[in-house]
């Protein structure tokens, strides 16, 4: 074989080789670090799993935020005006945080059907909605003050 | 009336970017010289339009005229100057039009400043950039018009900028950015004019190395400023998130550092020539890419602005025409072009090889991490999304993997080496390394294994390099003059490598050493944190120039004595009613200190408070600007200045007939 050709053809070996090292490293770092979007509607109806890192969006639910006094511990509930989901989330939230106002909680549903959230975005501007949220309540009928269309 | 004169000045350049596409390549097809003199004063018009149209876009923005649309929603007249004009790149149709100003102004520049290229060369490149112009523009015009008026029904004041964007970093952030982005389109024209040319040689590496070095280096400070600000404004310390647009800026960087060895190879040694060309394609793509995405709104992000699907669609289709027409041009060209050049296992040459190798499959896997959420939604099965255990788990181990070979790479000799070579000029810098490794992380308790890893890996880097700069020195009679012999080249790449090395001990020690600790605290409450007492005085209340804050006053302690006097503020912003947090950072080169300010809790005064202490975090920003001094430095070689001058005077003497 032609010597530039037989280093081309290790080149291409090598790559390829190089190449399902990593593609093994995609998947098993795949496993376990994606976590799926779950409306209030199918995490009431049971069809979210418990104890894996799932996301829950809609619209906070007024009235519904309350703050511990001895810790930085809070509970609200989002809906999508078909049902809401309890959530708890320890920390600080982001500044645009609401009632009435779109946000997403990701974290982990225990036995009791509360989401155990890590972690709380909400929208970071006054026209903004979160896709997620918005396709959420495109499907419940309702638009974002609960007013079925 | 302005915003008038700046919506033709658009469309005019338009025209003339059509004009631009089109005349001098057909020149360049027909070999009439005449068409191909076109391109460059074609390209400084471009740019002459299209700068009068920014300006008029500026100067409505700092006017208060909120009879233009855009300024009445992103502008308000309570917004300092210098606010305003930033304004003018803080929104969707705003940020096209700086978009299409730089890309003029690459084109000029290219114009402008590379008079030793052949014309024929020369207008094909500019064609090509024109067409992308062209592309540009009429998204610009047809989809997200910036000069919409609001008459009648003129609002008294603008409804305000976000409040996130009202910041210095933020000003110079996008177009930095974009100069990055931008840049590499250069290096796409010069791939796609080398490949309508069926001309590939060490010329036309040399021309676009210098230029793709500019931009890569501009990309590298967009990308350090964006990450500086997101951790000082958004108010929760972190500097990188992996959140899809932060990686729509860093696919180019990867494939554009890539590009930037391979162009290395190609120029020195003729190798890798087709591959070179693919990756300047792919660099660009990766740059249209990350605008669709977002552009186009698909993606949940600060910078995803409220758009509708019609854009989203048009970048979509420019993307697909771009990437498409440029890989069907490669395809029937490339085996013209590929080289026949082979060269030894043990070279400089497989060195860069691995680099290149190690970076596309890093591009590749962020490329499918951000992806693959969209995939999914587009096949109807939920909504996911990647987060960044996944990219930390796969970047992490490939960057660990360059680093040896980066040290090494510097040390090796072009075509053939040897591995006892290798192996005695290298025995030192691991020995070194090691040592380092082992002592170092001694400073900070509890022994930390992988900073100890990432301080291995830096130092085998910083003493292969420094042993190599010692040997090119040293051979010298004299020292200065062994000095002066260096040549900007390599000192760009020194300077580079130093920064990476930076960078990594930067992010590792920040990742690992970092205490993050969000607590309640009442007025007079003392924490400590690492060793510093941070003690809450009180909460007061401020005026700013268009908003009211609470602002907590902090005294920081170490060892008794009052280190930093911290201030962080809760901001509320008049015109927008939105609330936004301020974090207070005392800087330092060896540890940053953060107080964030939560929200009020229970009615007694208290406050949640984010307290952070940081050790190192500025060394990776520190080592994105080296990265970047480094690039320009590169840039700046007499050797490709010299080439020029060498051809402009055979050029001459053709003219002269000598």
């Amino acid at each position: 074989m032609h010597p530039v050709r037989k280093q081309r053809l290790y080149i291409v070996l090598f790559i390829a080789l190089f190449s399902s090292v990593a593609i093994g490293l995609v998947v098993y770092a795949m496993r376990g670090n994606i976590n799926l979007f779950y409306p209030p509607a199918d995490v009431v109806a049971g069809k979210a799993p418990v104890g894996q890192p799932i996301r829950v969006g809609g619209m906070v639910v007024d009235g519904s935020v309350q703050r511990a006094d001895d810790s930085l511990e809070v509970r609200f509930q989002v809906t999508d005006f078909e049902a809401s989901v309890p959530i708890v989330y320890t920390g600080i939230l982001p500044d645009l945080f609401g009632e009435g106002q779109g946000a997403v909680a990701s974290g982990e549903l225990n036995e009791q059907g509360v989401l155990e959230a890590t972690e709380i975005l909400a929208k970071h501007d006054e026209n903004y909605m979160p896709p997620e949220v918005a396709d959420a309540l495109e499907n419940s009928g309702y638009d974002h003050q609960g007013k079925a269309k | 009336m302005i915003p008038e004169i700046g919506h033709f000045a658009l469309i005019l350049a338009l025209c003339l970017a059509l004009i631009l596409a089109i005349v001098p390549a057909w020149g360049a097809w027909r070999g009439n010289s005449v068409a191909m003199a076109l391109a460059p004063s074609l390209s400084i018009g471009m740019l002459v339009f299209i700068a009068i149209s920014f300006a008029c876009l500026a100067s409505a923005f700092l006017q208060d005229d909120f009879s233009v649309k855009l300024a009445a929603s992103h502008s308000n007249s309570l917004l300092p100057p210098i606010y305003k004009f930033s304004a003018v790149w803080g929104n969707h149709e705003g940020s096209l039009v700086l978009w299409v100003l730089i890309l003029a102004v690459w084109t000029a520049s290219v114009a402008l400043f590379s008079p030793g290229l052949p014309l024929l060369v020369l207008s094909r490149v500019l064609s090509v950039m024109g067409a992308i112009a062209v592309g540009f523009l009429s998204f610009s015009l047809f989809t997200s018009n910036p000069f919409e008026r609001l008459l009648p029904g003129t609002p008294l004041d603008g409804s305000d900028l976000n409040p996130l964007l009202q910041d210095p970093g933020l000003i110079i952030h996008p177009p930095l950015l974009y100069m990055g982005y931008v840049g590499f389109s250069v290096a796409f024209a010069f791939a796609i004019a080398a490949l309508l040319g069926g001309r590939l040689d060490a010329s036309w590496a040399r021309w676009s190395r210098p230029w793709t070095n500019i931009a890569w280096a501009f990309l590298s400070l967009g990308i350090m400023l964006g990450s500086w600000w997101a951790y000082y404004e958004l108010g929760w310390g972190g500097w990188w998130f992996w959140d899809p647009v932060e990686n729509a800026s860093f696919m180019p960087w990867l494939a554009g550092t890539a590009l930037i060895h391979s162009l290395a190879a190609t120029e020195k040694r003729g190798l890798f020539k087709s591959w070179t060309v693919l990756l300047a394609i792919f660099a660009f793509s990766l740059s249209l890419l990350g605008t669709f995405l977002v552009r186009s709104g698909v993606l949940t992000s600060v910078h995803a602005f409220a758009t509708d699907p019609e854009r989203g669609l048009f970048i979509l289709v420019f993307l697909a025409i771009v990437v498409g027409g440029s890989l069907t041009l490669y395809a029937f060209r490339a085996p013209a072009v590929s080289s026949r050049v082979s060269f030894a296992w043990v070279s400089r040459e497989s060195l860069l090889l691995c680099n290149n190798v190690v970076f596309l499959v890093a591009t590749l896997t962020v490329l499918f991490g951000t992806l693959f959420p969209l995939l999914v939604d587009a096949l109807g099965m939920g909504k996911v999304s990647v987060g960044p255990p996944y990219f930390n788990a796969v970047f992490v181990p490939l960057m660990a993997l360059l680093v040896p070979l980066m040290g090494l790479g510097p040390v090796s000799r072009w075509k053939r080496d040897s591995i006892r070579r290798w192996r005695s000029e290298l025995v030192m810098p691991a020995v070194i390394a090691v040592l380092c490794g082992v002592t170092f992380p001694l400073v900070h308790a509890p022994y930390n294994i992988w900073v100890a890893l990432a301080v291995v890996l830096s130092s085998w880097l910083l003493v292969g390099l420094a042993r190599d700069l010692w040997q090119k020195v040293r051979g010298a009679s004299g020292a200065g003059r062994g000095w002066r012999r260096l040549t900007a080249g390599y000192c760009g790449m020194l300077v580079a490598h130093l920064g990476f090395a930076a960078c990594v001990i930067g992010i590792v020690a920040t990742s690992q050493y970092s205490v993050e600790n969000d607590l309640k605290m009442n007025p007079g409450d003392t924490r400590e944190l690492s060793g510093y007492e941070f003690r809450f005085i009180a909460v007061e209340q401020v005026r700013g120039p268009n908003y009211v804050a609470d602002e907590a006053r902090f005294e920081v302690r170490r060892d008794g004595e009052v280190v930093a006097m911290m201030a962080p503020q809760k901001r509320r912003y008049l015109a927008s009613g939105s609330v936004m947090t301020e974090a207070a950072i005392d800087a330092g080169l060896f540890r940053d200190l953060y107080v964030a300010m939560g929200e009020p809790v229970g009615n007694d005064g208290a406050w949640a408070m984010r307290l952070h202490y940081k050790p190192l975090v500025r060394w990776m920003w520190l080592g994105a600007i080296l990265m970047a001094v480094g690039a320009f430095t590169a840039a700046m070689d007499k050797r490709y200045r010299r080439q020029r001058d060498v051809v402009s005077s055979r050029n001459e003497a053709a003219l002269h007939g000598v």
